[in-house]
């Protein structure tokens, strides 16, 4: 336990100085830590590129054996061998490569006749092929016992059953497509129709069957009826099981033999070994596809909590930096201690930023961000990092706990898993340590500065606006907000978080990561580029292949010439036996050859040479499977169910065959449909095509006449062009007009500061509202029932106006006052209040000067008491003794602080009416006398027995009005005559509620006292009875129609230990919240309590209840509980704002709550989850009404701002007149008529909602 | 007295549309692509073909999988109500978008890796089950729940493969593979966590994965 302890200070304290030293120090740490993220990624560079092109590795042929299949790895020395070359190899391929031409060329030769009787031959040649037997010693040997024996074909190919070979030898020719049946070739009218008959109709990169059979790319072979070089090639390809030497020796030489080719200079003598990587098909795809899906939902939540910071998007950016170059740190680590990945990387990698997650970060972001602005940087980080310390390490160690676990397991591919994400966790923590923190601390510090820029010119045009009459609020505010203009770092920007609908968040949300497509973008250029360019099929050898092409021009001759046509060195007497000849390509052949070359080669070439292709054999013939699609062998093979996929094959070197053929061999093969097939027409003229390029035809280079692939690309382009015409419009219609352009940003601008008379001037509207001025001072308490409005000032003075006109029906002084100051009398316009003698000669010019000079320590050098009080109490005041904040936040309807100033008085009040005054009657006067108001001498009530107003409640034109002296008062509003008061108690009544007839006072010392008003009958002086064990005071007569007295129904004595500062009613309940943390849920009709609600870990400060019995309430430590009242159970509980919060009310979906930070919350009401927040200027932070349930009203310096409570837009900012633009709007009173009373100081606004938001709504 | 939870009982039924609807909708991808990485191994190159695997699987199966999570996403808040417990664990969407790739992880390793026997892979993946559950849940019901998941949906199979519906390749415990079972209860404990954030009422439903 101690042990646990002290571990958790040391980890604590460890990381508090670590905090420290991040602050202080963070572009070298930065530095240093990029360093590090370089240096361990170093060995990656040697890793190969993700890819799935085949690689290649060469041996010479001479003395080749097949590689063991057991790697003994000798350490000493490196071998050059890949690690892929082992074992034997899948198959052994040699390609038999075949070139004919029909020389020379006729006039009356068809197009068909270029590759009719050339393919013949290809039967001719299977046939040699497969009958070819070596003999030697060891006995004979033929083709089918070393050839790869091939069993069924997939299933799924039975339309490829006649033309693929089936249980045999894998041999492949043109000669399959007829079934290696001569016969049928002959009896074939439409030779080009079969061969492409399965050809597939799309574009496609894979082999086909044409490709397979042929074994040359469709553009070499020369089966066309349009080609210009009449040459056909293609080649038998044959798969051997095994390295035989002596039978592959011998059947090339054999072949060479047969069909010589005179120039040929291919040096065949090496073997190609080909690798194939993993293949990666649609259906491993898809899984792979489906969880970077998620791994980028993932991130994308986890980023979407930061908050609170000046770049949001810049710490997310942070955060995945973090995250992926730890686990790139890990690779490079693993690598450099030679643990080599085995694991294919893109398929873990989400696993891993899964495994190692954002947690740590945000835990972090949000630990720094929540502690007090005030302090400097360096504390808030080290605090931030010390109070998540321990979590952070449990975390950790829980990690690697199952990580651990994972590597028991003792699955090689799991332990390999684990060992990355060991790595990866310990980097990764590594980072957030170093990288993550600093740069947190360093957008914390910008933060700052901004702020320090942003937030001058509006604090040093503020007034100071306290009024003298708050000290204890002034002195809180102090509490909160030192007065350096540094620390106060709340930043407008970040706050915000619109909640926008579904459709337009997408497409922000897209939007906004353009930079991230564009960042993808260019590295899937790059990428594809580099696989481009190092592909065995791709760029490189194509450019090594023309490079290789600009010199061979000349020596293709070159090396044809040398050969010594008539020259015969030594004709072999029998190639059966011969071995492998190295010198084979030099082979005369005029002798052995069936005898067709010799004659043509005659006059008839003479005369035709020119046209005639001559059968060359350049270096580019050997190597002619490169141009092969990639994918053409493992597609031969997996269509016998043989996967190359991490195995290799070996191809041979190709074996040339030239064979010649006399235009009377061609005509010889000739269909008779020939003649007269669709092509017959057209047969002239590729003749004549090819006398116009002729000049082109012999200079090798091959003109590129296939139409398709220009078709291909037109079709391309238009694709191309319709799609991002398509896309154009798909972002016209989705995005709104101004998005990405200044306006744009001018509605989020205008979101962050409503209010700015400075700089950017947000869309106004100017009213002129009702203005209702007469009180002298602050005012406090506000109450309405829609029809009337009732205000008290800290005066004392309740006015009564009319909620429509705004004009004052009555107003009624302080009571122990001298009327003089308020000489009208009756119901009165404002205007003409204003400038009454008895206001304005006294009060005006301090009044104007109040709110700008300085607090003052004592409250007796103000001139303003002079109407609260008698001139000669004011002359001794008496130090304000430190208050509790027992009423801070006592919520919207008495806005606090003003009481300890009234109490103050009135214990001065108090003492000095022992001293100088006649003891006052006990119980007061009859208050309303008839004459009062015509202005009449005012009630004479003793000075102790009032006190200033802490409570005001308004209800079918009677206001209940609680004093801190425990005094509650009925009036009536209109007539402002007193109906009845009681005084049960002498605590202060803090708060009220006036419902139904019924009248709850709660009290400073805890205790609720339900009233019951009863109207009664005229002229019966009714005797208040209250309880008889209190101490109650008869009171209550009225004179007029109706008589109203209030009786004491219930009194809970203790209800709560600490004054009750909250009190609501609603659905029959009555909810208190007091500053013992506790809320209690009482009914009305019997005062019986139901539930004590705990969860707050402060006082209570504001509560709200309704008809659907969701009771909501604030507290001191800034967190809202959300209450279900018939279970009294706790539903959720949000950290809503730094300090108290001031005021909370919800609508049907929301919770809205102001706190001391001036920040309007709105929380979604079933989950609990903030919505945005909207930054409130300084000293309106409580101002807010809710007018319907999607339209919220806020207050500002001179102005009231309207919100779309469901997206958080700014709708519009009135302006009240120019004169009060320095006020700031305290409180804000909806009333039931879309009007909005606004508490500016001394004076009330009354306004008018506009009628554009009346339609909106 | 008026209904103490006003705002969902008044659009309940939309509500729970919509939010089985997704389920189904998750439980379907998630049938799919987790098919498909079972089947994966017997599957070699098929350029043409490949498409068709996708659907390689009886068509019964998607839909069964899209209403078993359905079911299973509304039972786990609805149990988690009247247990009168809600869940607070981790309630957000990035923790569910993590289970869900956990979740994938475990099929992809019960696909892909090559274990030394069947008894290994199954303790495997029974815990990575637990941890996924420890992890993401960590409350008795969601464990209960999943316990209880899996065994029914295991005896559902074992009746299945019984009558001859369909069979796996190397039956070892009874007619099923032995790791069913941990497969069942994280996807239990994965479907409830979505079928939890979806029933707090957040708008937003998770990227249709």
């Amino acid at each position: 336990m101690t042990l646990t302890e002290r571990l958790r200070e040391k980890i604590s304290q460890a990381f508090y100085s670590h905090g420290l030293l991040c602050a202080s120090y963070p572009v070298p740490i930065v530095l240093f830590t990029g360093l590090c993220i370089l240096a361990c990624c170093y060995p990656l560079l040697k890793l190969p590129l993700p890819g799935t092109g085949p690689v290649e590795f060469a041996t010479p042929v001479k003395d080749y054996a097949p590689p063991p299949a057991d790697p003994d790895h000798r350490p000493g020395e490196p071998s050059e061998r890949p690690e892929w070359y082992v074992g034997a190899p899948v198959a052994y391929i040699q390609q038999i490569f075949v070139k004919t031409s029909v020389s020379p060329w006729h006039k009356n030769l068809l197009a068909v006749d270029v590759f009719r009787s050339p393919l013949a031959r290809a039967f001719q040649l299977v046939e040699e092929i497969r009958n070819h037997v070596l003999r030697d010693s060891s006995g004979t040997r033929s083709l089918e016992e070393v050839c790869l024996q091939v069993t069924d074909l997939l299933p799924g190919l039975r339309k490829l059953r006649n033309l693929l070979p089936e249980h045999g030898c894998l041999l492949l020719s043109p000669g399959n497509f007829w079934q290696n049946d001569r016969e049928r070739f002959h009896a074939d009218p439409d030779i080009i129709g079969t061969i492409h008959q399965h050809e597939p109709k799309t574009l496609q990169t894979s082999a086909t069957l044409k490709d397979l059979l042929f074994g040359v790319p469709g553009k070499y072979s020369g089966v066309s009826l349009y080609r210009k070089r009449r040459m056909v090639s293609y080649t038998i390809t044959l798969v051997f099981q095994r390295y035989h030497a002596k039978f592959l020796g011998s059947l090339r030489a054999r072949l060479m033999l047969l069909h010589p080719s005179p120039n040929c200079s291919l040096r065949a003598e090496s073997l190609v070994h080909v690798h194939f990587k993993e293949e990666i098909g649609i259906a491993e795809l898809i899984p792979l596809v489906t969880t970077y899906i998620i791994l980028f939902a993932y991130i994308y939540f986890s980023t979407r909590k930061i908050d609170m910071v000046k770049s949001k998007w810049g710490l997310a950016l942070a955060a995945v930096v973090t995250v992926l170059s730890s686990l790139l740190m890990s690779v490079g680590l693993c690598t450099l201690f030679g643990l080599t990945p085995t694991l294919n990387g893109g398929e873990i990698f989400p696993y891993l930023v899964v495994v190692i997650g954002f947690e740590n970060v945000l835990v972090l972001t949000k630990s720094v961000v929540s502690t007090p602005v005030d302090l400097e940087v360096k504390l808030r980080i080290a605090q931030g990092l010390s109070s998540e310390s321990w979590s952070i390490m449990k975390n950790m160690a829980t990690e690697l706990g199952i990580i651990l676990i994972g590597y028991f397991t003792l699955v090689p591919a799991i332990q390999e898993f684990c060992l990355f994400a060991v790595v990866g966790l310990v980097s990764d923590f590594f980072l957030q340590m170093l990288f993550f923190t600093t740069v947190l601390s360093i957008d914390i510090r910008r933060m700052e500065l901004a702020d320090l820029n942003k937030r001058l010119p509006p604090e040093a045009c503020l007034p100071p606006a306290k009024p003298v009459g708050r000290p204890a609020r002034y002195e809180r505010q102090l509490a909160a907000r030192p007065s350096t203009p540094h620390t106060i770092t709340l930043q407008p920007s970040s706050f915000r978080n619109l909640r926008l609908p579904k459709r337009l968040r997408v497409v922000y949300f897209l939007a906004r990561t353009r930079l991230a497509q564009r960042l993808i973008m260019a590295g899937t250029v790059v990428w594809i580029g580099i696989l481009v360019y190092t592909d065995p099929a791709g760029l490189r050898t194509y450019l090594a292949a023309q490079v290789t092409e600009q010199s061979p021009l000349g020596e293709g001759p070159l090396a044809s010439m040398p050969v010594p046509s008539g020259v015969l060195p030594a004709s072999h007497p029998d190639p059966a036996f011969s071995i492998f000849p190295p010198d084979a390509p030099r082979l005369p052949e005029n002798q052995t050859l069936p005898g067709q070359q010799p004659e043509p080669v005659g006059p008839g070439e003479s005369i035709q040479d020119g046209p005639v292709p001559e059968v060359t054999w350049g270096p580019e013939d050997e190597e002619l499977w490169r141009e092969l699609s990639f994918r053409h062998w493992p597609t031969l093979f997996s269509y016998y169910n043989v996967t190359l996929a991490k195995r290799y094959i070996s191809l041979l070197p190709v074996i040339p065959v030239t064979l010649r053929l006399n235009p009377r061999e061609a005509l010889e093969g000739r269909h008779p449909q020939d003649g007269r097939s669709a092509w017959s027409p057209r047969g002239p003229a590729p003749p004549g095509l090819r006398e116009a390029a002729g000049p082109l035809g012999p200079g090798g280079a091959p003109v590129p006449g296939d139409v398709t692939l220009y078709k291909v690309a037109a079709l391309g382009l238009a694709a191309g062009i319709a799609l991002v015409l398509l896309l154009l419009c798909l972002y016209r219609v989705l995005c709104p007009r101004d998005y990405g352009q200044p306006g744009g940003g001018g509605r989020r601008r205008r979101g962050e500061l409503p209010c700015d008379d400075y700089g950017y001037a947000p869309p106004e509207t100017e009213i002129v509202p009702l203005v209702l001025r007469g009180h002298l001072m602050d005012i406090e308490c506000l109450a309405s029932d829609g029809m009337l409005l009732v205000s008290s000032c800290l005066a004392g003075h309740v006015r009564v106006w009319d909620a429509q006109t705004g004009d004052c029906l009555t107003r009624i002084p302080r009571p122990g006052q001298r009327r003089d100051s308020g000489a009208g009398g009756g119901p009165e316009a404002p205007e003409r209040w204003a400038p009454l003698p008895g206001g304005g000669r006294e009060d005006s010019p301090p009044r104007r000067r109040r709110p700008r000079g300085p607090p003052a320590a004592l409250f007796g050098d103000q001139p303003d008491l002079s109407c609260l009080i008698d001139t000669d109490f004011a002359a001794q005041p008496k130090p304000a003794p430190p208050e509790p904040r027992h009423r801070a936040g006592c919520g919207r309807v008495c806005d606090a602080p003003g009481y300890d100033f009234g109490r103050l008085v009135q214990r001065a009040c108090r003492s000095e009416a022992a001293a100088r005054r006649p003891p006052s009657p006990v119980p007061p006067p009859p208050a309303g006398d008839p004459a009062r108001d015509k202005d009449g001498p005012p009630p004479a009530w003793a000075p102790s027995a009032d006190g200033s107003i802490w409570s005001l409640e308004l209800q079918g034109g009677l206001f209940v009005v609680g004093r801190s002296s425990g005094r509650l008062e009925v009036w009536d509003a209109i007539e402002g005559e007193l109906c009845c008061s009681s005084e049960v108690s002498s605590s202060g009544i803090t708060a009220l509620v006036f419902l139904d007839k019924r009248v709850v006072a709660a009290r400073l010392n805890g205790s609720l006292d339900f009233f019951s008003l009863e109207t009664q009958a005229l002229f019966s002086p009714l005797q208040f009875r209250g309880t008889p064990g209190r101490g109650s005071s008869p009171s209550s007569l009225q004179s007029g129609s109706d008589t109203v007295a209030c009786r004491l129904t219930h009194t809970v004595p203790c209800a709560h230990q600490k004054p009750i500062t909250a009190l609501k009613a609603a659905a029959g309940r009555l909810v208190t919240g007091s500053q013992d943390h506790t809320l209690r849920v009482f009914r009305l009709e019997d005062s019986c309590c139901l539930f004590t609600l705990q969860g707050h870990s402060g006082a209570i400060t504001s509560v709200y209840v309704d008809q659907t019995m969701v009771l909501a309430s604030g507290g001191q430590d800034g967190a809202i509980c959300l209450w279900d009242m018939l279970t009294g159970s706790r539903v959720s509980h949000m950290f809503a704002h730094r300090g108290d919060v001031t005021s909370l009310t919800c609508t049907a979906s929301c919770v809205i709550s102001s706190g001391l930070d001036d920040l309007i919350s709105i929380w979604d009401r079933s989950t609990g989850i903030k919505l945005y927040s909207i930054q409130q200027d300084l000293g309106c932070g409580a101002s807010l009404g809710v007018i319907s349930d999607n339209l919220l009203v806020t207050g500002g310096q001179g102005c009231v701002s309207f919100w779309d409570l469901n997206y958080g837009d700014l709708l519009q900012t009135v302006y009240l007149g120019k004169n009060s633009e320095a006020q700031p709007a305290r409180q804000i009173l909806v009333l039931d008529n879309a009007a909005i009373v606004c508490n500016f100081g001394s004076e009330l606004s009354l306004v008018y909602v506009p009628s554009v938001l009346e339609k909106l709504d | 007295n008026p209904a103490p939870r006003g705002p969902r009982a008044s659009g309940g039924h939309h509500d729970l549309v919509q939010r089985s609807l997704v389920l189904f909708s998750v439980g379907v991808v998630l049938a799919l692509v987790l098919n498909l990485l079972q089947i994966q191994r017997n599957v070699t190159l098929f350029p043409d073909e490949v498409i068709a695997t996708i659907f390689s699987s009886a068509w019964w199966v998607p839909p069964c999988c899209g209403t078993a999570a359905a079911v299973v996403g509304l039972l786990y808040p609805c149990i988690d109500s009247h247990l009168g417990e809600p869940h607070k664990f981790k309630r957000e969407w990035a923790s569910v978008m993590r289970c869900i790739a956990v979740f994938v992880g475990i099929n992809h390793a019960s696909a892909k890796l090559d274990f030394a026997n069947n008894v290994q892979l199954s303790l495997t993946l029974a815990a990575l089950s637990l941890g996924l559950w420890w992890t993401f849940d960590r409350s008795r019901s969601g464990l209960g729940l999943g316990i209880t998941i899996a065994f029914l949906a295991t005896l559902i199979t074992q009746f299945l493969v019984y009558n001859g519906v369909y069979q796996y390749t190397s039956p070892d415990f009874l007619y099923i593979r032995s790791w069913l079972p941990c497969i069942f209860f994280s996807g239990g404990v994965t479907v409830g966590n979505i079928g939890r954030q979806l029933a707090m009422g957040v708008p937003e439903k998770p990227h249709s994965d």
